[in-house]
């Protein structure tokens, strides 16, 4: 993470992982750490894409099937599922996903415009994507994909 | 050897403005919060000009000089006495009840420190 | 290291002591207990904040303390007399005051015009006396030249100085004068000995000597006046501009004066300093720890890690419990003993912790009287707080955050309970309506209640409106209870007019999510003509809780014990099916409502056929109700963990726990899961399960 501090402005590192069988990133300043999976505990009357909350040494702290939040087939338990545990606007969360593949060095110009997609969760959350090798990954906005907080006052 | 300052103020505020002011001068500054204290303290640190306010509960600015002045020791020393008023009446007052000088709130830091050298003798 | 910055805080802090100072020492007034120390307490407080504000150039404020002390200055010399109207304008102006301290805190304006309002009250206080001709400019730094001579531009003056023995007593010293002199050109300086008296007769306290000097400065009299200020009376000071200067060669030597003050002997020490009676003055230079109790200022940063800590370790205790309980060893086992021992430890130390936090309620409801003048004063109606119980302690942040809700429940009071003077004086009442305001630990909890004496909920308006917006079924036929309980509904405002305060819209919704957010709940209750009562039923720590812990859907719950009334496993002819899918708990002749928890959570019960446990619980208005839960396990204690800062509200919870086994435990919130139950006709569409 070392590399962080001489990185400059014009580079941007992201980690990059599979969800519903599609790569995602997400910048590497907001990922936290990468927890295997435990157990997680259910809340009433969630969203599909909440699984439920997770203790993360006395944490508590919400856990969201990535690929349901984008739409695709909910994650399928596996060894090799990973828990990236990531902080947003001071909130703490954990991203359920099939794997990390790894930590890509981009220069900012190589993050394209997300190209017109129909689903409006996904346009919404994706910021932009990535050329990487033959395929791409997508850039995602955490504060699109974190729950908005229900203030006791909408109710 | 460092010119020792007391300061006697009830208020926690000017008690820190005029410490920090006095240590960027170089001098030593003790505080006390009310008269009383004050008075005691003098007898323990024996300073070398006293900072006295008026207005304070137990025993206020004026007591606090005339027990000084009619103290065993050191009862010349300079005291200035630092308030928020600047009437004349209130200044002659002050010096019939022995004060040597007169700071008033809100004090130039220059002005404070220039005040405390020019009684004490101390040197920039 | 002090910085202007954290001096500046310091100023503040000092500020919130002045100001409940303040409205102590007014409050003793107005009960007419006051003494002559208590106006001096008063106006110090407000002399205080004004030598402070200088410093920090903070002027609005600075200039508003200066007229409001002149005020106070007059009532303590007995200039001015006190008197209602007077005590009143003293209460507004220390709520005035308190308004720019704030402002100046939190760095915006006041505007100027409200400011002059109050002025002009406390100048009508002083009569024709002296509106504003006390010329007081807020930065004035240079002491007032005693020389009225006009400031001729000199080559330079001859000066005469000779000490009075009052010099030496005021802790001046020639020297000093005379290098001060120096600093101000070229100083020739000649001491007169001509005429010394004989050293064997001369009593060595009587000054006899005299300086001459001669000074060459391009500077003013009125600079060399200043040096000699202070000195002023305990010399003979003559100064002499070189124009008038007479060609006298040599100077004059002068008979020494007699001196005036009489006895400069050293007097016997009869100032009784009382360093030794009291404990040694520590050598810190604020002196705290003087005052009625030792207290000690802390960082609220260091307390907080402190009490996460402790939830650690109670967590930590739990699970070394389990752990050891697994290992099944005989209850009489040392190790039992020892497992129970840190039980009782950690529980000792969490509660000291959890009461560092605590605060008495005081300086809050302090602020409230001021609202109640406000809204008096806006309302055009007249009203008093009256209070108690303000010692009683509650966390720091409940506190906090029961500021904004219950100036709200306050602000109501007084504009729509409490009635106009004319028509509380044809109803037979005083003029002037109460608000009372208290505060009180019952069963654990700290109870706040907000009661007037004003005409009581108008419960037919409220039914009409609430019909008129669908807020309820037009047939359906509430309770006394249910009709008040109406108000907490969004939207819900029965204003016909908007008024200063109510134009902003905020309902009592808003009052009871706020309050539910700190783990509270808030119950309103009236009677008509007589007056209407909040009650706010607060959680003393939000940090820890008692729990049962339960069995729902195969998942480990926690219910607040609290709530619990009892746990009952019912017979055979204890439950009745009610229609559509409900089903009654009859217990000693009554029938209660029950409430399928798993159900109500959107989960499925682990195993419908089997008989389930029943937890009998009361909400706030006393509505019971029984929850059907699938096992209960026991009782402990447990550390509440927010799902608020990571998550956010979830339905039917408030919080999470972590368990001995590492294993998160959601609280249930039995009041949100059994509350439908409450006003049953309507209102799935109205507010949904997520409150």
């Amino acid at each position: 993470m070392s590399a962080a501090d001489q990185t400059p402005a014009s580079i941007a590192e992201f980690v990059t992982f599979f969800a519903g069988g599609q790569s995602f990133s997400i910048d590497i300043t907001d990922v936290r750490e990468i927890r295997r999976w435990s157990t997680v505990t259910p809340l009433p009357h969630a969203p599909a894409e909440v699984l439920g909350v997770m203790n993360l040494r006395g944490s508590v702290i919400p856990i969201y099937d990535l690929a349901a939040r984008f739409g695709l087939p909910p994650t399928t338990e596996s060894t090799r599922n990973v828990i990236v545990v990531a902080m947003h606007d001071s909130q703490v969360l954990g991203l359920l996903v099939e794997a990390v593949s790894e930590i890509l060095s981009v220069a900012r110009h190589q993050i394209q415009a997300t190209p017109d997609v129909r689903s409006d969760s996904a346009r919404q959350s994706v910021t932009g994507v990535i050329t990487v090798g033959e395929g791409m990954t997508r850039v995602i906005d955490l504060g699109a994909v974190v729950q908005p907080r229900l203030k006791a006052g909408a109710a | 050897m460092t010119i020792k300052v007391l300061a006697i103020d009830d208020s926690r505020t000017i008690r820190s403005l005029v410490q920090k002011v006095m240590h960027d001068a170089g001098f030593a500054c003790v505080c006390a919060d009310d008269g009383i204290q004050g008075v005691a303290m003098f007898v323990q640190e024996n300073p070398d000009v006293v900072i006295t306010d008026i207005n304070m509960p137990n025993l206020d600015g004026y007591g606090v000089i005339a027990r000084i002045r009619s103290g065993a020791v050191n009862r010349t020393v300079p005291i200035l006495v630092l308030t928020t008023e600047s009437a004349d009446h209130l200044k002659a007052r002050a010096r019939e009840a022995g004060a040597t000088g007169w700071i008033v709130k809100p004090f130039d830091d220059d002005a404070i420190i220039s005040v405390v050298r020019r009684v004490t003798g101390a040197r920039a | 290291m002090t910085t202007m910055i954290s001096i500046r805080d310091t100023f503040f802090e000092e500020c919130e002591d002045l100001l409940a100072a303040l409205a102590d020492g007014l409050a003793l007034i107005e009960t007419g207990t006051e003494d002559s120390e208590t106006i001096n307490a008063v106006f110090r407080a407000v002399h205080s904040i004004k030598g402070g504000a200088g410093a920090f150039g903070l002027s609005a404020l600075v200039g508003f303390a200066h007229r409001f002390e002149t005020v106070l200055d007059a009532l303590r010399s007995g200039r001015l007399a006190m008197a209602p109207a007077v005590l009143h304008v003293l209460q507004r102006s220390a709520d005035h005051l308190t308004e720019l301290v704030e402002a100046a805190r939190d760095d915006h304006e006041v505007p100027s015009d409200v400011t002059a309002g109050f002025v002009s009250h406390l100048d009508a206080c002083m009569g024709d006396d002296d509106p504003g001709s006390d010329d007081y400019s807020a930065f004035e730094f240079a002491p007032v030249s005693l020389c009225l001579d006009e400031p001729v531009a000199a080559k330079g003056f001859m000066i005469r100085f000779a000490p009075k023995a009052a010099l030496f007593a005021n802790g001046h010293e020639p020297a000093l004068l005379i290098e001060a002199l120096a600093e101000l050109g070229t100083l020739d300086v000649v001491l007169a000995v001509g005429d010394l008296p004989d050293w064997q007769v001369t009593d060595p306290w009587v000054p006899c000597l005299t300086w001459s000097m001669v000074l060459q400065t391009a500077e003013t009299e009125t600079a060399v006046c200043e040096i000699f200020e202070f000195a002023e009376g305990l010399c003979d000071l003559d100064i002499q501009p070189m124009e008038t200067f007479r060609a006298e060669p040599a100077p004059e030597p002068v008979v020494p004066d007699l001196p005036e003050t009489s006895d400069m002997l050293p007097q016997p020490v009869t100032a009784a300093v009382p360093a030794a009676e009291k404990t040694s003055p520590p050598k810190t230079d604020d002196g705290e720890g003087r005052g009625p109790k030792a207290t000690l200022r802390v960082d609220l940063e260091r307390v907080d890690r402190l009490i996460n800590a402790v939830g650690e370790l109670i967590i930590n205790q739990a699970m070394i419990s389990q752990r050891v309980t697994e290992l099944a060893q005989p209850s009489e086992a040392e190790v039992m003993v020892h497992v129970e021992d840190y039980r009782l430890l950690a529980r000792d130390i969490q509660e000291a912790v959890m009461a560092i936090r605590a605060q008495p309620v005081k300086p809050l409801f302090q602020r409230m009287s001021r609202i109640v003048r406000e809204a008096a004063e806006a309302t055009g109606k007249q009203a008093r707080l009256v209070t108690s119980g303000e010692s009683a302690e509650v966390d720091k942040t409940v506190i906090e955050r029961l500021a904004d809700p219950l100036t709200h429940m306050i602000r109501n009071a007084v504009d729509h309970g409490l009635e106009t003077p004319e028509n509380r004086r044809l109803a037979g009442k005083d003029d002037c309506g109460t608000i009372r305001l208290s505060a009180a630990h019952r069963s654990g909890r700290v109870i706040i209640t907000i009661k007037d004496d004003g005409a009581g909920l108008n419960r037919r308006k409220i039914l009409g409106i609430a019909k008129a917006k669908g807020l309820i079924a037009q047939e359906a036929e509430p309770s006394d209870t249910e009709i008040d309980a109406l108000l907490f509904l969004p939207g819900f405002s029965t204003a016909q007019t908007v008024s200063n305060l109510s134009g902003r819209g905020v309902g009592l919704d808003v009052v009871r999510a706020a309050v539910a957010d700190l783990g509270g709940r808030v119950t309103i209750a009236s009677t008509q003509g007589q007056g209407t009562e909040f009650t706010v039923s607060l959680p003393l720590t939000l940090a820890v809780m008692d729990g049962m812990v339960v069995s729902v859907a195969g998942q480990t719950m926690v219910v607040p014990l609290t709530s619990i009334l009892e746990t009952i496993r019912p017979g055979p002819g204890d439950l009745h099916a009610l229609g559509t899918g409900d089903t009654l708990l009859l217990i000693r002749g009554r029938f209660i409502p029950t409430v399928d928890v798993a159900r109500a959570l959107g989960f499925r019960r682990s195993d419908p056929e089997a008989t389930p446990l029943l937890l009998l619980v009361e909400g706030e208005n006393a509505s019971q109700c029984a929850l059907i839960v699938d096992g209960v396990h026991d009782q402990r204690q447990v550390v509440i963990k927010g799902l608020d800062s990571n998550y956010g509200t979830v339905p039917g919870v408030s919080a999470a726990t972590v368990l001995g086994d590492g294993q998160i435990a959601l609280i249930l919130d039995p009041d949100a899961i059994a509350a439908h139950r409450v006003i049953p006709l309507q209102i799935e569409g109205a507010f949904h399960v997520s409150r």
